[in-house]
């Protein structure tokens, strides 16, 4: 047999000393094949592939390259390995032709001269069977026509393994056919290419062999003809782990927030949300599962009032009265002073919740400071609040006078569900509020959600770890690529459908 | 009206300096507030450098050359101390550049009255400024056969050799950011750090070089300006507001240092056109020197307008890059 491409074995790298991304992972890769990295979101693909790459370095083990082992420290030495990857983010200078970014960082081998280079770079556009104008501006293209010249500047840099992380991720089916396309004529070519992604019908449709890996640690590989959505699923999720969270039956639920029909477009005109609807109900919580970047975000931002509605509409009941308040095209200001009690814990923490360099009692005041009646602020009352939330949620250190940014992740956290849960929400929306935490606080989340869900409160609830999903929330709705795929009952569905479920969806364009 | 062109030109001059060294700095993403501070550095660098060779052979028998080379080094050094400064802070250190920035022009300007003060009192001379004509005469030294040339020669070539190296600097520098690869290159570290760190180019070894060059050559606006400008009369706070006029200049020319060597110009007849106008009163002429201002606001105004993304400032001025942030 040829020696292969490349072949990783027990490779480990920890961060911070703690987070454990990847653990005795071993894979081969050969020349003339394509190899899928199958995986859910935090299962350490892509820092497995930036060791390849030279961005990150492996804490243990070591990387063959042809046979041979090799030291790969810096991207620079990746190319010398001729392996070039595909970031996720594009890494593209926006004012730039695209020929000028693909000779970026080149050595003066020979004179500089931009004309030469773009009748190279069509050359290489051409074999492969791209379209690309080579000194159209960044800024100008498409996302797909970007993704073009990313793919372009690892082969004129003369790659032979080439690294996709989530290629498709950003394309429409049209684009990922063409890419496809290409990928399939370099494999004949002779080139390695290694293809990061969760999509299943992908894998099936494009790889060769599929080797997997389930949060850091190498599950397994195996070829893709033998395995079945079904087979791969499992291998991607896992058994299923008990934890013992609590999760009280619903005490009369009552409708509370009705989204219908919900469409919504991002900034660059993309549709990121396409007919969503669903009933979220009072003293239950609905679990959102979904791959990161689904489309989670955009729903709960566009419940609170932060993102503009496309189509369709959100109708809130108010508790007792059942009156209705219509929330499309209304701000949060607006959705507040009509009464509804809508409390959202965002996942930017940092970012859209609290503000790092202001202490907790500054956060606090953050969502009171109208209630003031003289020109001066009123600290008392957020000072109280600061104070006891520091006490029932056991924030440390303990003063209020701390800046939020000194405290850890698992305290930001409390701080935030803290003061969103003060303002006695009838509906809380939490998005992904046990990242980063530790298993006590992540318990001590779990707690405070349920505790709102006894009090009778709506709560949203998006997650990433499915475990977790099946064992607190009453109902689970997943959303995949914009759209709903299905809402299971969170006690007898199980993680393969759950997973399932995610991978479908029908594409966004 | 060739004496007020001619003067424009000499006017312009310091600003173009200025302009062309904050051009190369904020191309590899720094903005560095410090250059009135720098200017004043270059400046007094080759005042001391000038004053003590004068006195120590005396201003009757200085060699040209030597008259020439020692305030040049001198100012060099001068400058591109602070520029090591600016970049230690701001890309090493990481620091806010324009907290930096602000305090290098503070400190700049201290340096230069502090020294400069020092210098008087040691001349003792009776008027509070040092005066180092004859250094400056070689400074100004122009081409024997220009007097004999007309207008054209007092319009195009009465200048002294800074003015043309100031030009050639701008020229050369517009040709290498345009069209040579380390142009490319620090673009690349000026719009997006992180993209030029993972094609394999030392961002930060970009950085130093840019802001140091960048700095060394706004301290020869300074040395211009005093020898050439003020016939080599040092006095405290004689610059003005040059410094941020040459910042002003740079968005001005949208970051472009060739149009820079027109807009200096053009500064420099807005700031002495007062001169020219008959009878203007005094609120007038202060008026009328803000015109500069006054214009890269409307410039400032329409290029943002018109949104083309070649003429704006490199996308990631001001911001820090540190490659393991994320």
């Amino acid at each position: 047999m040829a020696v292969p491409a490349i072949e990783l074995r027990n490779i480990t790298k920890v961060f911070l000393g703690k987070v454990v991304a990847n653990k005795n992972v071993n894979l081969t890769v050969n020349y003339g094949e394509i190899l899928s990295i199958l995986g859910e979101n935090g299962s350490g693909k892509t820092t497995l592939m930036n060791m390849i790459a030279g961005i990150y370095y492996p804490d243990e083990g070591q990387i063959f390259i042809n046979g041979e082992e090799a030291l790969i420290v810096s991207p620079k030495d990746a190319f010398k390995y001729r392996i070039g990857m595909i970031h996720q983010h594009f890494k593209l200078v926006d004012v730039f032709t695209a020929t000028e970014n693909i000779i970026l960082g080149l050595k003066d081998e020979e004179r500089y001269d931009t004309k030469k280079a773009a009748v190279q770079v069509k050359a290489i556009a051409d074999q492969y069977g791209f379209e690309l104008d080579p000194d159209k501006k960044i800024y100008e293209m498409s996302v797909s026509e970007k993704q073009t010249v990313e793919i372009i500047k690892v082969l004129y840099r003369g790659a032979d393994i080439l690294i996709l992380d989530e290629p498709t991720a950003v394309l429409t089916p049209q684009e990922t056919e063409k890419l496809f396309a290409v990928l399939r004529r370099m494999r004949e070519d002779g080139k390695a290419i290694i293809i990061i992604t969760h999509k299943l019908h992908e894998v099936l449709e494009l790889s060769d062999r599929v080797s997997v890996l389930r949060k850091g640690e190498y599950i397994g590989t195996v070829e893709t003809k033998d395995a079945t959505e079904a087979s791969l699923t499992e291998m991607m999720v896992g058994k299923k782990v008990e934890l013992n969270i609590e999760r009280p039956d619903p005490k009369d639920p009552e409708e509370r927030l009705i989204v219908a029909h919900l469409s919504v477009k991002n900034r660059e005109g993309l549709t990121v949300l396409k007919d969503v609807s669903f009933t979220a109900m009072s003293g239950e919580i609905l679990g959102i599962a979904g791959i990161a970047g689904s489309g989670q975000r955009e729903l709960l931002e566009t419940i609170a009032g932060l993102q503009p509605i496309e189509y369709g509409g959100v109708q809130y009941i108010t508790p007792e009265s059942g009156k209705i308040e219509y929330l499309r095209d209304k701000t949060p200001m607006e959705i507040r002073e009509l009464g509804v009690r809508l409390s959202f814990v965002p996942e930017d923490r940092l970012g859209m919740g609290l503000v790092g360099n202001m202490d907790i009692t500054d956060n606090m005041m953050l969502r009171s400071y109208r209630r003031g009646r003289t020109m001066f602020l009123e600290r008392k009352a957020p000072q109280s609040l600061a104070e006891r939330i520091i006490e029932q949620l056991q924030v440390t250190p303990s003063g209020t006078s701390t800046p939020v940014r000194r405290l850890s992740g698992g305290n930001v956290q409390k701080v935030l569900v803290g003061r969103e849960i003060a303002a006695a929400p009838t509906v809380l929306m939490a998005a992904y509020p046990v990242r980063g935490l530790d298993i006590n606080s992540s318990y001590m989340i779990y707690d405070l959600l349920n505790a709102q869900k006894k009090n009778g409160v709506a709560v949203i609830f998006v997650g990433e770890d499915l475990d977790v999903l099946t064992a607190l929330c009453d109902r689970i709705m997943v959303i995949g690529q914009g759209s709903i795929t299905g809402i299971v009952d969170g006690r007898t569905a199980s993680k393969e459908e759950i997973g399932l479920l995610m991978t479908k969806g029908g594409h966004v364009s | 009206m060739i004496t007020f062109l001619q003067r424009a030109v000499i006017m312009g001059i310091p600003l173009l300096f200025g302009a062309t060294g904050e051009t190369i700095t904020e191309k590899s993403g720094h903005l560095n507030l410090g250059i009135p501070g720098i200017l004043y550095v270059g400046a007094i660098s080759g005042v001391i450098g000038a004053f003590f060779y004068e006195n120590s052979v005396g201003a009757a028998n200085i060699v040209p050359i030597l008259a020439i080379l020692i305030p040049l080094l001198c100012s060099i050094l001068g400058s591109l101390l602070m520029g090591l400064i600016y970049s230690f802070f701001t890309v090493s250190l990481r620091a806010n550049q324009n907290v930096t920035g602000l305090a290098l022009t503070t400190f700049g300007v201290g340096i230069g009255n502090f020294f400069g003060g020092s210098l008087i009192r040691l001349s003792g001379a009776d008027v509070p400024s040092i005066n180092l004509t004859a250094t400056s005469n070689c400074f100004k030294s122009k081409l024997p056969f220009v007097d004999s040339m007309g207008w054209f020669g007092e319009l195009f070539l009465s200048y002294s050799f800074l003015a043309y190296l100031g030009i050639i600097i701008a020229v050369v520098t517009a040709v290498i950011m345009r069209r040579t690869r380390v142009g490319l290159h620090l673009r690349a570290v000026g719009e997006n750090p992180a993209t030029a760190d993972a094609a394999g180019i030392p961002v930060e070894k970009y950085k130093y070089f840019s802001t140091c060059i960048g700095s060394v050559i706004a301290g020869l606006g300074g040395l211009y300006y005093i020898m050439d400008y003020a016939y080599g009369v040092w006095s405290n706070n004689g610059f003005g507001d040059r410094g941020w006029l040459a910042i002003a200049l740079v968005i001005f020319t949208v970051w472009k240092t060739d149009l820079g060597i027109l807009g200096a110009f053009l500064f420099g007849g807005l700031l002495i056109i007062h001169n020219y106008i008959p009878n203007l009163g005094v609120a007038d002429q202060e008026l009328i020197k803000a015109l500069p201002y006054v214009v890269t606001i409307i410039v400032l105004v329409i290029v943002s307008a018109r949104k083309r993304r070649e003429n704006q400032p490199p996308q990631s001025l001001g911001l820090s890059y540190f490659r393991e942030e994320r």
